[in-house]
């Protein structure tokens, strides 16, 4: 399916190794990024392919252990009674708000902080949107004892504050970054130009299937902890494979992280729901757009170390994007993601703010599980589409809705949202 | 082609190479500017007071949105030309504009590059430079892993593909990247991003000591500010002087004080001169003493 070109060959000892491949996924990938961060790039693939893929000194072993003890996998695969019911089909939830954290963030911020231990470097640094990247850092480097930095972009630290609290509660250093509309965009920037400086002595945990390679494939490794278990548990729990997994799709990790072990199987239909926000229109004027749909509305382009499909205008300036959730607030996505669209193995699809905060409630209301933002748009589209995705649905829940219960009692006070409960309660904040 | 963009600090260099010619006789100073900062008529008269004021090449910077390898003073002027209206075809329309009679090298970053014109690879963009008179790039996202399609670009137009070398880059990243290279090797003094500093690093010398054996002129930026500064890296072998960040400010601050654009451009040449000068002076302390002078 992929071009990856990873795996087989014979390494040094004669033995069966894994290389990493040239980090292209068709036409997308790739290693676009100053030259000073070439060198620990290329120190990083090398120890993405002994550690990550070969299993060198039991890397792998003691990551699966650690996911296990401290992260609490295997995570359930739960059947939504209430939601079967009223969709007349059969939907599983993969229970990623269950891990510790509450997000499936974990799982690659322990993978990378591990791996950047045994590599020897001395110090994390990480960028955050809605925080459960930055927190999932957090967590992991007290867990593992290494010192951590935070970039954020200021609006989202005013949007998530609970987060916020939660780094500084673990002992890491959180950076408000200021340029731009300060968010996750500005804050990946600037938390290159940190590496750029840092680079000898610092390892970037990216948060994403994103940015240069082996991030997005070593990312998405770590992430498939999410899919080789619902995959498992989906046969266990029917007997057979279901016909779609639907997951919501900002950078794509969790994204890549439902999707990798069925990507192979032919029969589940793979969607990627973007944040459609407001409108799916772009103001080349304004060089704004009021969604994060780069899957489905984006072109082709460069950025943040990676061709992939991004928001950007006709001269290839990246434009704000928007969504009501700031962990899918991003103008690009991941290069594996773009080729598996472009390959027709994914879907792209959207929904807008208000259909969000809608699955936001349902969900809370209806199965006792208040999702993240963004995993609320991965139900919205189980609303609208539920009797074009088969008998057997698995939605992906990224992650906890805790972080978010600001943002949503903002947002739905502003709005008529048909299913939320009486908002008055909440006048003047929690 | 490829013979004739490398090695060139020979008998090449008077082979009508404008960017060879400015290192040809004696250390070459590089100032850089955003283009549109803070607008596009007043950008025009502060790039040719660098000319006036000594500028041997120019590097015009064409502002993208997500410049990662820049600290906070060309961000904030990348930001005030976006602002101001800057956009590649107006890029091209300044270059035409321009009244100087010196080699103009374009750093931009790599999808402004990518998507001029149809969107299908950096060829429009590079023959366009070429038309207005463009002598080569700078793309500080584009290493030389990436740098195929641009590099083939440049060989069908006769333009430059000036690579930076980084303290981090090793023996054999610097084959990969000499290989690509023309015009001149951008050495980056330190690690991080672009910014004017007060100290001149450590590393500058290390990285020249490194770069000895490549054929091409090496130009240090990164961090330099002063006419004593740009003495001392030429002092320490340096082919040239890259100022960026120095000459922003001097635009910044005229900018929020509202000076004229007269008045910023004076201050310009003056830093220009004192630039060229400290290069200059530099140069003549490394020239070995007439003999039975020296100590």
């Amino acid at each position: 399916m992929s071009s990856e070109g990873e795996r087989s060959g014979t390494g040094g000892d004669g033995g069966e190794w894994i290389a990493a491949g040239d980090g292209k996924f068709g036409r997308y990938g790739g290693q676009y990024v100053p030259e000073a961060l070439m060198p620990a790039i290329e120190e990083l693939t090398d120890a993405y392919e002994r550690y990550v893929l070969n299993n060198e000194d039991g890397f792998m072993d003691e990551f699966r252990r650690r996911i296990r003890e401290f992260g609490g996998r295997p995570t359930p695969l739960q059947r939504a009674d209430r939601l079967s019911e009223r969709y007349d089909t059969e939907v599983y939830l993969k229970r990623e708000d269950l891990l510790h954290g509450g997000a499936h963030k974990l799982n690659n911020a322990l993978g990378q902080v591990l791996l950047a231990k045994y590599m020897g470097k001395e110090r994390i640094i990480a960028e955050t949107g809605a925080g459960q990247h930055g927190t999932a850092t957090a967590m992991a480097a007290a867990h593992l004892d290494m010192p951590c930095e935070v970039y954020m972009g200021e609006r989202d630290i005013n949007r998530q504050r609970p987060n916020v609290f939660r780094m500084k509660i673990n002992g890491s250093e959180v950076t408000p970054v200021t340029t731009g509309r300060g968010t996750l965009k500005e804050a990946i920037s600037e938390t290159m130009r940190d590496w750029a400086t840092n680079v000898e002595d610092t390892h970037y945990v990216i948060g994403s299937v994103v940015g240069p390679h082996p991030f997005p494939k070593m990312v998405r490794d770590f992430q498939a902890l999410i899919s080789e278990e619902a995959r498992e548990q989906a046969i266990e729990r029917t007997g057979d494979l279901p016909d779609s997994v639907v997951a919501c799709a900002g950078g794509g990790s969790n994204t890549m992280g439902a999707f990798h072990e069925f990507v192979g199987d032919g029969s589940v239909d793979l969607f990627a729901v973007e944040a459609g926000g407001s409108s799916l229109a772009v103001d080349e004027e304004e060089g704004v757009a009021p969604n994060s749909a780069s899957l489905s509305t984006g072109s082709e382009g460069v950025l943040h170390g990676a061709r992939t499909k991004l928001l950007q205008d006709h001269d290839g300036q990246i434009v704000e994007s928007h969504s009501v959730s700031s962990g899918l607030d991003y103008a690009g996505v991941g290069p594996e993601l773009a080729y598996l669209v472009d390959e027709g193995r994914v879907t792209p699809v959207n929904v807008d703010d208000d259909a969000a905060i809608e699955g936001f409630h349902r969900l809370s209301q209806e199965e006792g599980i208040i999702p993240a933002l963004e995993s609320a748009h991965a139900l919205a589209y189980l609303h609208e589409q539920h009797e074009e995705l088969g008998e057997v649905t698995v939605v992906n829940v990224s992650g906890r809705g805790d972080k978010d219960l600001e943002s949503v009692i903002e947002e739905t006070t502003r709005r008529d949202v048909p299913n939320a409960p009486d908002m008055s309660m909440f006048e003047g904040g929690l | 082609m490829a013979e004739d963009r490398r090695g060139d600090a020979g008998d090449d260099r008077s082979a009508g190479d404008p960017v060879a010619d400015a290192f040809a006789d004696g250390p070459a100073f590089v100032p850089y500017l955003a283009v549109g900062d803070p607008d596009y008529e007043s950008s025009l008269a502060y790039v040719e007071a660098l000319a006036e004021g000594g500028a041997d090449v120019i590097e015009l910077g064409l502002p993208f949105s997500e410049p990662i390898a820049e600290g906070p003073t060309i961000q904030n002027a990348v930001a005030r030309a976006l602002e101001a209206g800057m956009t590649p075809t107006r890029f091209f329309e300044f270059v035409e504009d321009l009244d100087v009679d010196v080699p103009l090298v374009c750093m931009t970053y790599y999808n402004l590059i990518y998507q001029f014109g149809s969107g299908q690879g950096p060829r429009p963009f590079v023959e366009r430079a070429a038309e207005v008179g463009i002598s080569g790039f700078v793309v500080p996202d584009l290493p030389a892993e990436e740098a195929g399609p641009l590099r083939e670009a440049c060989d069908e137009f006769g333009l430059h593909l000036i690579s930076i070398v980084a303290p981090t880059t090793d023996k054999e990243r610097l084959e990969k990247l000499v290989e690509v290279s023309s015009g001149y090797v951008y050495v980056q003094a330190r690690l991080g991003v672009t910014g004017a500093s007060s100290s001149v690093s450590d590393r500058t010398g290390e990285s020249l000591a490194r770069l000895s054996d490549v054929d091409l002129p090496k130009a240090v930026g990164f961090g330099i500010s002063s006419g004593e500064q740009a003495a001392t890296i030429v002092e320490a072998g340096a082919d040239g002087i890259i100022v960026g960040s120095a000459l922003v400010d001097i635009v910044a601050e005229g900018h929020e004080r509202g000076e004229s654009t007269e008045a910023v451009a004076d201050r310009l040449e003056t830093k220009a001169r004192e630039l060229k000068r400290g290069a200059l002076d530099g140069y003549g302390r490394r020239t070995p003493a007439p003999e039975g002078t020296s100590d």
